[in-house]
């Protein structure tokens, strides 16, 4: 750098100070829901000190995260935009299936099924990104549409029927087995971390995080801005759907087959994880770290209310609670 | 028995005057927004309330309808203390607000918006449609205003909208009417329309709080004139006597000289941008011009006349059913803006906060957008210093105040909030600067600021389309004028040979015969 004008070295200093406040505020956010989760951990390891805290749960608990975190990644990533992705629960199980189809029936080595899985739910949000973006559906529309399609085609591809997977394929290691020797860490917990690490890493650092923003700020704004909001959107929509895709390798792995009748209920799930986060679905705002709290949240509740025998229906009533006093505080904190 | 929003513990005042001010303080986080600041408003008067934006206009306004609680300070009604604790209060005393932003629902109808919420009903339940339509009808011929109570609100000019939100405001009975900037969006006629109904209104009972940015408007409507200027009260002045430059050089503490004709014009520079037989499929019909390197192009016309639909069309934000747009000859015909930014045209819009800025987003991240893929990015990564830098630079080169680039453009004035626009596009470095209204709902001081940033684009070489609908502003800065008129251009002058008069005269070229005001919708 030549040598900076006063002006511009203390605007660069107070930027930069601005944006370390900015920074503390948001990190602030994240803070309380990281509280949050803590506070909820806390509560179940008192009332269950033999079984809640103990490393296998902990394990258990975030092994149980992984299929719902992976969905919420990429919503969060649509809900920004200000839209909604209602397509990714059965077009998780969709992609279950074609990852039986190309592995089991086709003879298609793991690794390269796996990937084709990952693309064709890439596709599925190809698709959705076009309706969305070039024929101008409203995304509750043109996601619930393919939300039926996905969910109809993965019985139609799987003849009804489960589809598994040869014990011997190793497809089941991707989930539940174990890269670090000797120590019980599932694989999927560490896919997970890494998925979560790209999602956060494109939010943040990258053009499409930096359109993804803009665009859920002010969509008209943004294209005049001269950046091409219909392409952008339909590589948002695509990227979620990958996200997707992965969701279904992952979920085909932990159950050893393919369910193409399973799937339904976990958008909302999904979407109750970013808003959990503090993501708002008006889009504009978000955060990949907070999804990944509201995420374990849901999953420290289920786990924990299972372990101190809370009944199954008392479980959901209890999940809503907690979603309508996350999005209470956040926006309280917010007005304020 | 006490009447809501009167103050039975604080003592009387002078009851001749109708609204007072006194001592009014009130203060946010790191900011004083008004302090000590006064107010008479006679009884039968049209008081002009006139300060740059951020003078503290507005939170006067929150103040008196109990928006904000009072820090210090009182206001009097006919020498009652006021203590308002809401705009209803304020309402069922008399004091009806016309904000700039309309309060409207544009799918219900006028009779509806007015009476919305003393809807006539039988059993206190089902709605009387035919009832409301009378009373609504009622109303407005009492106001002598040409509005049908069964229209659409949202087919409505924004005229007519706001002839419907005064309308509503009266209905209450009102003895004080306070507008904010009631004419920012009105042409010449629309204007004269708003003031004949400004002036049925004032009675010896009666009386208007104005408030305006535009000068020569106050010298035709308003009785008196009151300065305010970064919170605290300057003077009143009465309208008769005084001067417009001694009003402004109040309201910025500093003279100005509003005599400012064009700069560095000359007709020997290249043509960069041609523009042939453009029309679309709503309006334009056959547009054709050039725009010069270092040349500000200013675009006349009454509202509606399709300027804005120029450069929409342009830039390929509107589809155009024929037309070619050259730069330097060759021939680029936008699709979209992205496509307009690549061969180096911008578009900065009329509406800064809907198509312009993303307002939940940082200066920074405003500034950047437009360059995010060319400039602050590499793979894909973005460059998180460089665009520190780059915007740090604009706020220096433009004088944008804030205090920091990762401000939040929503807490940036209106002006500020231009030149973060302004700093996207010089980021972007774009060679055709398409500017529509680039100083609406900006302080005077603000303008100035503007047109020196115009002048001093187009001397550095950038070439400037200048769309306003203030004649001063568009004969101070443009080079070459083209006039519009309904989606034709019907004429061009160059800047010697352009007044007023004659601009006026092409600009109502087509229908010199109808009052723009009645042109019903031609949206």
């Amino acid at each position: 750098m030549t040598q900076p004008t006063p002006s511009a070295a203390t605007s660069t200093v107070a930027a930069v100070e601005a944006g370390a406040s900015s920074m503390l505020r948001r990190s602030l956010q994240q803070l309380l829901a990281f509280a949050g989760l803590i506070g909820i951990f806390i509560v179940f390891a008192i009332a269950s000190p033999a079984v809640f805290p103990t490393y296998t749960n902990v394990i258990q608990i975030l092994f149980s995260a992984v299929v719902i975190g992976l969905l919420s990644l990429g919503a969060t990533l649509v809900i920004i935009t200000g839209g909604i992705d209602l397509s990714v629960g059965t077009g998780m199980a969709l992609c279950a299936v074609m990852s039986a189809t190309f592995i089991v029936n086709w003879h298609i080595p793991v690794l390269i099924g796996v990937i084709m899985a990952l693309l064709f739910g890439g596709l599925i949000g190809l698709v959705n990104g076009f309706n969305v973006a070039f024929l101008k559906l409203p995304p509750f529309i043109a996601t619930l549409a393919m939300m039926m399609v996905a969910s109809g085609l993965a019985l139609v591809v799987s003849d009804k029927r489960p589809i598994y997977f040869d014990q011997g394929s190793g497809y089941a290691h991707l989930s539940t087995g174990s890269l670090i020797p000797g120590v019980e860490f599932p694989n999927a917990i560490i896919i997970y971390a890494v998925a979560a690490i790209v999602a956060g890493v494109l939010l943040n650092k990258t053009l499409l995080g930096r359109y993804d923003l803009a665009i859920g700020s002010n969509v008209e704004a943004t294209a005049l801005s001269g950046v091409n909001v219909r392409k952008w959107m339909v590589i948002i929509y695509a990227v979620a759907g990958l996200f997707t895709g992965l969701a279904g390798v992952m979920i085909s792995a932990r159950l050893g087959s393919a369910q193409p009748a399973t799937g339904a209920g976990y958008e909302l799930y999904a979407i109750a994880a970013v808003v959990i986060g503090g993501t708002s679905l008006s889009g504009g705002r978000g955060s990949m770290l907070g999804t990944i709290i509201g995420s374990l949240i849901i999953a420290v509740i289920n786990n924990g209310l299972q372990i101190i025998s809370v009944p199954q229906e008392w479980q959901n009533v209890i999940l809503g609670v907690v979603i309508l006093l996350a999005v209470f505080a956040d926006q309280f904190r917010t007005r304020t | 028995m006490p009447v809501p929003g009167i103050d039975p513990t604080v003592g009387q005042h002078d009851p001749n005057l109708l609204l007072q001010a006194e001592g009014v303080t009130k203060s946010f986080p790191g900011v004083k927004a008004l302090s000590g600041m006064r107010l008479d408003l006679r009884k039968g008067e049209v008081l002009a309330l006139v300060g740059e934006n951020g003078a503290g206009k507005s939170t006067l306004m929150k103040l008196l309808t109990g928006i904000y609680a009072m820090e210090e300070g009182q206001f009097w009604l006919e020498g009652k203390p006021l203590s308002v604790k809401n705009p209803k209060e304020a309402q069922d005393l008399g004091l009806a607000i016309i904000h700039q932003e309309f309060n409207l629902m544009p799918d219900l109808t006028v009779a509806q918006n007015i009476f919305i919420g003393r809807e006539p009903l039988t059993g206190g339940f089902f709605t009387k449609p035919k009832a409301l339509e009378a009373k609504a009808q009622e109303l407005v011929d009492r106001l002598g205003l040409r509005l049908d109570p069964r229209a659409k609100v949202g087919s409505l000019t924004v005229a007519k909208q706001q002839m419907v939100e005064i309308a509503k405001a009266l209905s209450y009975n009102a003895r004080v009417l306070i507008m904010d900037e009631p004419t920012a969006a009105l042409n010449e006629a629309e204007v004269e329309t708003l003031h004949e109904l400004i002036r049925r209104f004032v009675t010896p009972e009666t009386g208007v709080v104005y408030i305006s940015h535009r000068m020569p408007e106050l010298k035709r409507i308003a009785d008196r004139v009151t300065v305010i200027r970064d919170g605290e009260y300057i003077d009143t002045l009465n309208m008769a006597e005084a001067t417009i430059e001694q009003v402004i050089s109040r309201m910025v503490g500093r003279a100005i000289d509003t005599g400012a004709r064009p700069v560095n014009v000359r007709s020997d520079r290249p043509v960069l941008m041609t523009v042939e037989n453009l029309s679309t499929k709503e309006l334009l019909s056959d547009v054709s011009f050039e725009l010069r390197e270092g040349e500000i192009l200013g675009f006349a016309g009454l509202m509606g006349a399709g300027r804005t639909e120029v450069a929409r069309a342009i830039v390929g934000a509107d589809p155009r059913t024929s037309g070619t747009i050259r730069m330097r000859g060759r021939v680029v015909n936008p699709h979209n803006a992205a496509d307009a930014a690549k061969v180096g045209i911008g578009y900065l819009s009329e509406d800064r906060k809907r198509y312009g800025l993303m307002l939940g987003q940082s200066v920074a991240s405003n500034i950047a957008i437009s360059s995010l893929a060319d400039k602050f990015s590499n793979a894909g990564f973005i460059k998180e210093k460089a665009i520190a830098k780059a915007a740090g630079e604009q706020r220096g080169n433009l004088r944008i105040k804030t205090p920091s680039v990762a401000q939040i453009a929503k807490n940036l004035s209106g002006g500020n909030q231009q030149k973060v626009v302004i700093g996207r596009w010089l980021v972007k470095d774009c060679d055709v600067l398409i500017f529509d209204e680039p100083t609406r709902g900006i302080d005077v001081g603000a303008k100035e600021e503007i047109y020196h940033l115009l002048n001093r684009l187009a001397s550095e070489g950038k070439s400037i389309i200048m769309i306003s609908s203030e004649l001063p502003e568009v004969l101070r800065l443009s080079h070459r004028i083209v006039v519009m008129s309904e989606g034709r251009v019907t004429g061009t002058f160059t800047a010697e040979e352009a007044t007023q008069e004659l601009i006026m005269a092409l600009a109502t070229h087509q229908d010199a015969v109808v009052p723009a005001a009645d042109q019903e919708d031609h949206r």
